[in-house]
């Protein structure tokens, strides 16, 4: 009864982890998507995941930037390396001082993190109405429900309900707390025209750009799922196998 | 080296070196020959288990440190770059991460344990208090070291528990800016945290290393409480204690690598990876899971003072333990009314641990109070009450050796001590 007991209370422990991290009150309940990267064997799509970056690129890099990521990462979803060199060029950014102690712009290199969409704070304020657009690099870990929520935000537009006392240049949403926003629904059907022809539905677009901003939060995730599985696999053996030492020198103790 | 004399020398290298500096004949004694008891349980796992967690998380805090930044313009950042682009960085930074809150599982389970076996008393009151000692570092560091991402809840939980010395009277805010190292939580407070969360891991060790030497003063307890009394009665460390520590490392590393490798993020908030942002305060604050049952305690009360107070008292009622306590019999086994109290209190901690997380409104307020009604009525009231009036039981064995033979051959139990 004790070793039971035991047991029950280093599961209820755990328990409290999954309650503090989703503690937050009077939410809608998400839309649950079975993404590819969910599981232990879990897997990005890397088609997914190239229209994703084509939705961000288009769609949601005039607000969001990307600050953690760098061009060269883009290799993760399985762009070459000349793709990403002419990408990069797409962009400017200010370097220096020069020789000349001269600060000067350049286009971006490979190695450079992805360019911001605005040269700082106060300036991304200003653009929307004194809402900050957050860097969305991290997005995915940065909110309880993680893709779902993002997906679920996406697809959460609606018209105020009546009673509703909506503040100026905010939009409804379901699922943001407080259900008003400042970022208009960003994606509509076919606002990117896809290159390998999938149909470029709302709910297409916001499933592909989720599960980009998946890979930019978590980049490592198939590596380490795959570590994962491989060490879980050793350990399990070794266990079964100490089990079995343990078990023979114990045999004759009394 | 099997029976090794200080004033004989062995042959080899090994043996020139241990009669000048009798270090192995010191592990033959501690790690090998050691007697001890012959049917712990695998409650007794926890204490090498906390061991190695301890130098799990100096090895990656080191190999961590070599890359983070402490400064509040490139925590945040530097802790990004750890994980995208140090090889192996996003390994190392969610063992350690992860590995905290195994410590605490791990420790907290090798707590309840002394608890329910009377670990704690006679002869081991030092050894018990240096554990107490090693939970309040513990605390320190891990509170310390969830500062450092520099993320929301990192700022707003020092900025919560920091001022919780301002309602001190008097000196209060004077702890504060002490603390702080300036007038609010900043890059001083940043720096200082990250100093001491290096430093404090050392002073585990040294304490842990005291843990020890007090540990083989009188040796393990074991389930039935019951002094050593022959040779019947124990086992050489090695190879019987060695090898079912290794069993119980593996196991613990499958749930430990479950943790790392499946679900990193599973114990932590989301909103620390939000960089911290002084302006904005996030809609709950809450600390690790393992200081819930704590702050549960503070916000039960109305007074900030008092609140902080019991807090505090929580964890150093345990240090009066061996005095609160002063039954003559050790198990739980055998003291079936402390044994009911014991389990009602692992419930109560839970329940404290679940409000902890809960908003401190309405009926949680209640049940927090109820609960650490109880915690402290465990230690102050039961206790001590339960040492005058409960019965030694009749069923208390007269040595190890006889309570495992009687338990071998009473098929009608279905408790058995030995596994
Ligand atoms: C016109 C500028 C603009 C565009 C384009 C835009 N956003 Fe936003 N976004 C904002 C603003 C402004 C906010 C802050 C909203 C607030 O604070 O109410 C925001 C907030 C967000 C949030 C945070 C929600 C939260 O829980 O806090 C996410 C996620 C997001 N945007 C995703 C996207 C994605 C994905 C796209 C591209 C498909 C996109 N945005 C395109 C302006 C934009
Ligand atoms: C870093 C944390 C700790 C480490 C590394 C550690 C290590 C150990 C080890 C190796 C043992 C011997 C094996 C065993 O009996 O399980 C032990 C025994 C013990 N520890 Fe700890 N310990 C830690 C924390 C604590 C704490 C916080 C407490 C109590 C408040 C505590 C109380 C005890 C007691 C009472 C014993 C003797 C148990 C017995 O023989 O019944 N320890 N510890």
């Amino acid at each position: 009864m004790l070793n039971k007991l035991s047991i029950k209370i280093v599961l209820l422990f755990l328990f409290l982890g999954v309650n503090n991290s989703h503690s937050a009150s009077e939410k809608m309940e998400l839309i649950e998507q079975n993404w590819p990267f969910n599981g232990v064997f879990g897997r990005f799509d890397k088609s997914s995941l190239q229209r994703g970056y084509l939705v961000y690129k288009e769609v949601c890099a005039s607000c969001h930037g990307l600050k953690h990521v760098s061009y060269r990462d883009l290799t993760g979803i399985g762009l070459t390396k000349d793709e990403i060199k002419s990408i990069a060029g797409e962009y400017i950014l200010m370097d220096g001082p020069n020789d000349e102690g001269e600060m000067f712009e350049r286009e971006a290199k490979p190695s450079d993190k992805f360019v911001n969409p605005y040269e700082n704070d106060n300036q991304a304020r200003l653009a929307n109405n004194g809402a900050y657009p957050p860097d969305l690099s991290l997005m995915v870990k940065a909110r309880a429900g993680g893709a779902d929520y993002l997906f679920s935000l996406l697809n959460g537009y609606k018209d105020f309900p009546e009673d509703f006392e909506a503040s100026d240049g905010m939009y409804y949403n379901e699922y943001y707390p407080g259900k008003q926003i400042a970022m208009p629904s960003p994606i509509m059907d076919d606002i990117v025209e896809y290159n390998d022809g999938t149909d470029a539905t709302h709910v297409q677009i916001a499933r592909d750009v989720t599960s980009f901003l998946a890979w930019t939060a978590e980049p490592e995730l198939e590596e380490r799922k795959s570590l994962g599985v491989k060490t879980l696999f050793f350990l399990i053996l070794l266990t079964i196998m100490l089990l079995g030492v343990k078990r023979k020198v114990w045999k004759d103790v009394n | 080296m099997k029976n090794n004399n200080e004033n004989q020398e062995q042959k080899g290298v090994t043996g020139w070196i241990d009669k000048r500096l009798p270090i192995f004949t010191f592990m033959n004694h501690n790690l090998r020959d050691y007697p001890t008891p012959k049917n712990l349980n695998y409650f007794w796992n926890f204490g090498s288990l906390a061991g190695i967690t301890l130098v799990i998380m100096i090895i990656t805090g080191i190999l961590l440190a070599m890359q983070y930044t402490a400064n509040t313009d490139l925590a945040f950042e530097s802790v990004e770059r750890i994980m995208r682009d140090v090889n192996n960085g996003w390994l190392l930074r969610y063992i350690h991460m992860n590995g905290a809150s195994m410590f605490f599982i791990i420790v907290f389970i090798h707590i309840f344990r002394g608890l329910y076996y009377g670990s704690y008393k006679y002869p081991r009151e030092i050894l018990w208090m240096l554990g107490v000692v090693i939970l309040l570092l513990m605390m320190a560091t891990a509170f310390m070291g969830y500062v450092l991402p520099w993320g929301q809840m990192s700022f707003w939980g020092a900025t919560v528990i920091t001022n919780l010395f301002s309602a001190f009277p008097i000196i209060g805010d004077y702890i504060v800016t002490f603390l702080w190292g300036g007038f609010s939580v900043d890059n001083p407070t940043l720096s200082r945290f990250f100093v001491l969360h290096y430093l404090l891991p050392f002073a585990i060790v040294g304490v842990v290393a005291l843990h020890l030497v007090a540990l083989h003063q009188f040796g393990s307890n074991n389930p039935t409480g019951v002094d050593v009394k022959s040779e019947n009665d124990t086992i050489p460390f090695h190879p019987y204690y060695t090898v079912k520590d290794y069993f119980g490392l593996g196991v613990f590393l499958i749930v430990f690598a479950g943790l790392v490798f499946f679900a990193p993020n599973f114990l932590g908030h989301p909103d620390n990876y939000i960089p911290a942002n002084p302006l904005q305060t996030p809609a709950h604050i809450v600390p690790e899971w393992y200081f819930l049952p704590f702050y549960a305690i503070l916000r039960a009360v109305p007074d900030k003072l008092l609140g902080v107070l019991l807090m505090f008292a929580a964890v150093l009622v345990l240090f009066f333990l061996p005095w609160l306590d002063k039954h003559k019999v050790r198990s739980a086994n055998f003291r079936p009314f402390y044994k009911q109290f014991y389990w009602l209190f692992a419930i109560d901690c839970i329940i404290l641990g679940w409000v902890g997380a809960m908003p401190a409104e309405g009926i949680y307020v209640l049940i927090a109070r109820i609960a650490t009604a109880y915690y402290f009525s465990f230690f102050l009231i039961i206790m001590p009450l339960l040492s005058k009036f409960e019965k030694v039981s009749d069923h208390l064995p007269s040595s190890i050796s006889s309570a495992v033979l009687s338990k071998k051959f009473d098929n009608s139990t279905k408790e058995s001590y030995v596994k």
